[in-house]
């Protein structure tokens, strides 16, 4: 048997992480840090207090070009491109022809292309579909040399205005060509913690100078791929593979609101997006199951994939993300359960290793964001 | 104090007394990471050497604690439903999870002694 980590890839900031103490795992196909030194918790926690340089290289960065491109994007998403401004960043994702979740992303406008951020272990199956749907009016290509390093937190946003400030005034959303320490970024105010932050897209020859100029500030740590997920859980927001997937619809997901008001059932050209006749059908009747917070009663994590009852032990849900929330300082966890049992409040059953546990169905997210949005 | 003992699951054992007291090592924390729940096993209840015996969570997923020795559950550290931290700050110590009256007390016999669990540790650098 071939040794899958022999395989594995490494990004730009591999030895970076390596002299910093990561502890390196596996992951979509690269080395990558789980976490440092300090652990998941206090990196988590100091994420949500000051600010965290992560690498998220290993996601892709597709750029879309010609006077095709958005024919072919459109062709692929439910997205009205025409109201994307250069500048500006979007949500949206891939959807198959049975309305499923291909993946989700981000999708930024510049003057003459437009950029893809997908996730990395489905960036190869992403890249095949766009350039299928390309016509000879569109070229696609990925972005081999760049490194992607990830600021987030509510300091993240005087750091880096340090170094640049114009970016301090970059709306959530929205990006731009910055210089950093004479490095050329293409800077996001984005991230995906629930916190104020950047992502920042260098060439794989300056990550490692980027990386080192943002941790010599004695506010910044580095922190890892353990901390991301927990970040994003407590931010409600989606990991694809888990609570959202092929099979799984933007209406089941509660996903509507990044899918453009024009490609909706009564927009003004609804549809003709992979999967639209479930997607627009979905609009009109809800799916049986949606997507929802849950919050286990006492102090045991309840992981993926455990099944939810009622309490008289009729099946009612699935938990597809689960852990311990550091910020929330208990088990955490969000799900699909039946529409009728979707109610705030309504509470759920299941075992862990025994034990049985209730679990509440709430608000997401379970710490509030806090993005710098336009005022 | 009386000698240590380890299992090849990175559990450790060292009579007390009577009794065995059981945790797991510094190589098993740091690979847990942050720990956040504890489920120890109910005084009087009996373990069976490599069996589960207690429940370790970190915030990436729950493992086991096989016990080292057979016995019945004389004392639990009830510290550590309020801190399992303390698992990260002093396995060999304060971290401790359970007190064995052990059935066999030549069952530590079984184990590793530290130069043999050294040993170990170094084959899996």
């Amino acid at each position: 048997m071939d040794d899958p980590a022999a395989h594995l890839q490494q990004t730009a900031l591999y030895e970076l992480h390596q002299s910093l103490g990561a502890r390196i795992v596996p992951f979509a196909g690269y080395h990558m840090p789980l976490n440092y030194p300090p652990g998941i918790i206090k990196e988590h926690r100091h994420t949500r207090t000051s600010a965290s340089l992560f690498d998220v290289s290993h996601m892709g960065q597709i750029r879309i070009h010609g006077a095709g491109a958005i024919e072919t994007l459109e062709s692929l998403m439910p997205i009205d491109l025409s109201t994307v401004e250069p500048g500006q960043q979007r949500y949206n994702f891939l959807t198959n022809s049975n309305g499923g979740i291909v993946d989700d992303l981000m999708i930024s406008r510049f003057d003459d292309y437009w950029q893809l951020i997908v996730n990395a272990a489905n960036k190869m199956k992403d890249l095949e579909l766009i350039t299928t749907a390309c016509g000879s009016r569109t070229t696609v290509d990925y972005q081999h040399d760049a490194a992607l390093i990830a600021l987030q937190g509510p300091a993240a946003s005087t750091i880096l205005s340090r170094h640049s400030p114009q970016t301090a005034s970059l709306p959530f959303m929205h990006h731009g060509q910055f210089e950093i320490n004479g490095i050329p970024c293409s800077v996001s105010r984005s991230g995906y913690t629930g916190e104020d932050g950047f992502e920042i897209s260098v060439s794989n020859s300056h990550a490692i100078a980027l990386a080192q100029n943002l941790l010599a500030h004695p506010e910044v740590e580095a922190a890892g791929l353990g901390c991301r997920d927990s970040l994003r859980l407590e931010a409600g927001l989606c990991l694809h593979g888990n609570d959202i997937n092929e099979e799984t619809s933007p209406l089941e997901a509660n996903l509507l609101w990044a899918i453009s008001p024009d490609r909706r059932v009564n927009g003004k050209r609804p549809g003709k997006f992979p999967g639209d006749a479930r997607i627009l059908k979905e609009m009109k009747s809800p799916p049986i199951q949606c997507r929802v917070g849950l919050r286990p009663e006492g102090k045991i994590a309840v992981r993926p994939p455990a099944a939810l009852f009622t309490e008289t032990g009729v099946e009612s849900g699935l938990v597809t993300s689960g852990s311990f929330g550091p910020s929330v300082e208990g088990p955490i966890a969000m799900g699909y359960v039946k529409r009728d049992l979707s109610a705030l409040g309504t509470r759920h059953h299941t075992k862990v290793r025994g034990n049985p546990i209730i679990l509440t169905v709430v608000d997401l997210p379970f710490v509030a964001h806090n993005y710098h949005r336009r005022q | 104090m009386s000698e240590t003992r380890f299992t090849d699951d990175h559990e450790w054992a060292r009579l007390e007394g009577e009794l065995i007291v059981v945790g797991i090592t510094n190589y098993a924390q740091e690979q847990l990471g942050d720990i956040v729940f504890v489920e120890l096993p109910n005084v009087g209840s009996t373990v069976e050497q490599g069996q589960e015996a207690a429940v370790i969570e970190s915030v990436k997923a729950a493992g086991d604690v096989k016990s080292p020795v057979t016995g019945s559950i004389a004392e639990v550290n009830e510290t550590l439903v309020d801190h399992p931290e303390m698992v990260n700050q002093d396995p060999a110590g304060e971290g401790w999870f359970y007190k064995v009256a052990p059935a066999d007390p030549a069952e530590m016999d079984d184990l590793l002694d530290e130069t043999a669990y050294d040993n170990l540790l170094a084959g899996l650098e």
